[in-house]
């Protein structure tokens, strides 16, 4: 980096920025087609289930479907936003 | 038996048929005998690109219904020999290509041919799945961006799907990635997913990477396939893709900046 670019930017390079949502994004659309044809309709409802007593985000429910061996996991992760409140 | 190799990326302008014009032009120049055949039904450009599109008589389409057969419908290339190109047609009746019809074509073509390279059209539509189908070998062909990377890795998932090795349990379809419009300025810039993201994101094999360059739009201008451009980086760039794909190791070139002097450092942006 040159001396001028150094002070110059301080604020995140927008590749970075980049790379990091398409991880983000990939592994999720990868995750959902590999997983069984049930999956998406499975989280649609899940996430209705949690917005009766929570107020999420489309983004909060995350779902996974691992294999180890024979055993196949879901994983389920939720994201319950900083102050819980009922809606 | 040709091996069919599908040029392929889900997004549009990325360089699919530019790519497919230098690829089927270098194998045809390496000695091996190549059709390359336009998949995009209703806009048909691969023969622009060629440069041969006031010789297209008969098109996919017409062999497909049999209203011409291959010897009549392949065009000859006038610069490299044992090169030939089937234009797609210009008909806007999307299933026009039906799955019977292409196998039956690829089939005729494999008999005769080494390499058939199809270039398939945008999208995830009839057509680019057609392209896709009966390959063998896939050339994802993406740009440093983040909608590009996200389309090549949804015809990843295609690819692994959807096709005939992978619906007949055989082997599946080689998948290689090529990076084009590459700016190693920008990249170095951090304005500019570097071949180490995209390569880390795909997790596929990389063939080449084209640098972005003049010589593509002068190329396409003209209609001459960018890698006979043998003084052009994009054309030298893609010789050394289609040598690896022939199995040949070639170093990267073209993805470094040349270094600055000292001025140039202290203050280049």
């Amino acid at each position: 980096m040159n001396l001028l670019g150094y002070f110059r930017s301080q604020r995140k390079k927008s590749a970075s920025v980049a790379k990091e949502r398409l991880q983000i994004l990939v592994a999720r659309e990868r995750a959902q087609r590999d997983g069984p044809d049930y999956l998406p309709a499975l989280q649609d409802e899940l996430l209705e289930v949690i917005r009766k007593y929570v107020a999420v985000d489309q983004d909060a429910v995350h779902m996974q479907v691992d294999r180890e061996g024979d055993c196949e996991i879901l994983e389920l992760n939720i994201t319950l936003p900083e102050d819980d409140a009922p809606r | 038996m040709a091996k069919i190799v599908v040029v392929t990326s889900g997004k549009g302008g990325v360089g699919k048929t530019t790519t497919s014009a230098a690829l089927a032009t270098g194998l045809a120049r390496a000695g091996h005998r190549t059709a390359v055949v336009d998949f995009d039904v209703g806009l048909r450009n691969l023969d622009l690109i060629m440069g041969c599109e006031r010789r297209v008589v008969y098109d996919f389409v017409n062999v497909i219904n049999g209203d011409a057969n291959l010897n009549q419908a392949l065009i000859r290339d006038k610069r490299v020999e044992g090169l030939y190109v089937l234009a797609a047609s210009q008909t806007r009746d999307k299933d026009a290509l039906t799955q019977e019809g292409v196998e039956r074509v690829l089939d005729e073509l494999s008999n005769d041919f080494d390499y058939v390279v199809c270039d398939s059209p945008a999208g995830i539509e009839r057509g680019a799945l057609m392209a896709m189908y009966f390959a063998d070998d896939a050339i994802v062909v993406t740009n440093p961006e983040v909608s590009s990377v996200r389309d090549s890795d949804r015809v990843l998932g295609i690819l692994a799907s959807k096709t005939r090795r992978a619906e007949q349990g055989k082997d599946p379809v080689r998948e290689h990635l090529l990076l084009s419009r590459y700016a190693p300025d920008r990249v170095n810039k951090g304005e500019m997913l570097s071949l180490e993201d995209v390569g880390e994101i795909l997790s596929i094999d990389l063939l080449g990477v084209i640098p972005e360059s003049q010589a593509v739009l002068n190329a396409s201008n003209a209609g001459v396939p960018v890698i006979l451009e043998d003084d052009s980086d994009a054309g030298q760039a893609y010789a050394d893709a289609v040598d690896r794909f022939l199995g040949q190791e070639r170093p990267l070139r073209f993805v470094d900046m040349p270094r600055k002097g000292f001025f140039g450092r202290l203050f280049g942006s």
